[in-house]
């Protein structure tokens, strides 16, 4: 099992500007699984993503938007990335601001599906 | 085509008489489809010549277009049929401003604003329409860029556009769902802390300072700016709406806002 998400999130890396790709529990931000690059904390990306993804995801819906595939916030030296793998996991990256979003969002994407 | 449109357009198809293509015109302007809302509504004017609400409707899909001289035309029908109708009012002074007539646009908002002094949007059109009568150095296609904003909210164009303060509170601007609920007051109070929140976990993670996030949805997307530390302002838009031209309409709208938030001192 862990292999197999490790082949999934070693897929988000390699998009490039890709630092970390980690899978965490929605709930508490903790992590299953992680590929991580040049000493990323994928602890703290996880804890952090998971509560900020959930306020954002809570105000989509009642904004009308639906369940929510994709979430990002853009930063000035870089980008985290969230997509949620059905009602208890996310998929999570973090990467360089000069990585390509369209290229970030797909990885997460297919991640998503391989992880069902 | 949206649950929406083709909604609207099942209403039409049963009652040809019906005033459904008002709305349905609109929402397909909102989507970016121009030409197909101007048919629409110019074939609903066929049969409702004198509708004001559909000739200003018509007005704003022409400046849309770039067609000035009609879309001038297209409001002064709506202010022979309804004298004073405050959209269209606002409408002509627009075109007046976009045509470089910027006294004219100074005249004709500061009498809106004696008329409707509680329109917020009136007075941040004042105030930029001011600020290019006093500052000529201010590049004439950035300021049209920023009437343009200034004018698609007044014009009511804004609806999905929200900017609340840190408590959650609106301080500007309307959200509703493509259901017909109003949803500001719940997503603003949700928002509420947002920024401090993306804030803080930007630079744990060592990306600095934090500069616009997104929700794309099954239904929708959302996308949220901080035009300034305190502020946060939220855009929604349809599925049909691609989230990068969501984010476009976030970024200016910001714009205008960190303006606005400067006018109100």
């Amino acid at each position: 099992m862990s292999g197999r998400l490790d082949t999934v999130l070693d897929g988000v890396t390699r998009v490039r500007g890709v630092r970390a790709a980690v899978l965490a529990s929605q709930e508490d931000g903790l992590v299953v699984a992680a590929a991580l690059r040049d000493g990323e904390d994928g602890e703290t990306l996880a804890a952090l993503a998971a509560a900020l993804a959930h306020r954002l995801r809570r105000a989509g819906e009642s904004a009308g938007t639906g369940r929510a595939r994709f979430l990002h916030v853009r930063a000035e030296h870089g980008m985290l990335c969230a997509s949620p793998a059905g009602p208890d996991l996310l998929v999570l990256a973090l990467a360089d601001a000069t990585a390509n979003l369209g290229l970030v969002r797909l990885a997460l994407l297919q991640a998503v599906e391989e992880t069902r | 085509m949206t649950d929406r449109v083709r909604e609207l357009t099942s209403v039409l198809a049963a009652d040809p008489r019906s005033l459904a293509f008002v709305e349905l015109a609109e929402a397909l302007r909102q989507r970016g489809l121009a030409r197909e809302a101007l048919t629409v509504v110019r074939q609903g004017l066929a049969r409702y010549p004198a509708l004001a609400a559909a000739l200003d409707l018509q007005a704003r899909i022409l400046c849309d277009l770039g067609e000035d001289a009609q879309a001038a035309n297209a409001w002064r029908a709506a202010l022979a049929a309804e004298p004073g109708h405050l959209e269209a009012r606002k409408g002509l002074a627009y075109l007046d401003y976009r045509g470089g007539n910027v006294a004219g646009a100074l005249a004709a908002l500061e009498e809106l604003a004696r008329d409707v002094p509680g329109d917020a949007s009136v007075r941040l059109a004042l105030a930029t329409a001011q600020r290019a009568a006093g500052a000529a150095a201010e590049p004439p296609r950035e300021a049209d860029a920023q009437a343009s904003v200034v004018f698609d909210v007044a014009r009511g164009a804004g609806d999905g556009a929200l900017l609340i303060d840190p408590n959650g509170l609106r301080l500007a601007g309307t959200l509703e769902r493509s259901d017909g609920v109003d949803a500001a007051e719940p997503v603003a109070a949700q928002l509420a802390g947002v920024s401090r929140e993306a804030e803080r976990a930007s630079r744990l993670l060592g990306l600095g300072a934090w500069v616009s996030a997104a929700v794309e949805g099954e239904q929708g997307s959302m996308h949220l700016v901080p035009p300034t530390a305190e502020t946060l302002l939220v855009v929604v838009r349809e599925r049909a709406v691609p989230p990068a031209r969501v984010a476009l309409f976030a970024e200016r709208a910001a714009r205008n806002a960190r303006e606005w938030l400067q006018g109100l001192g």
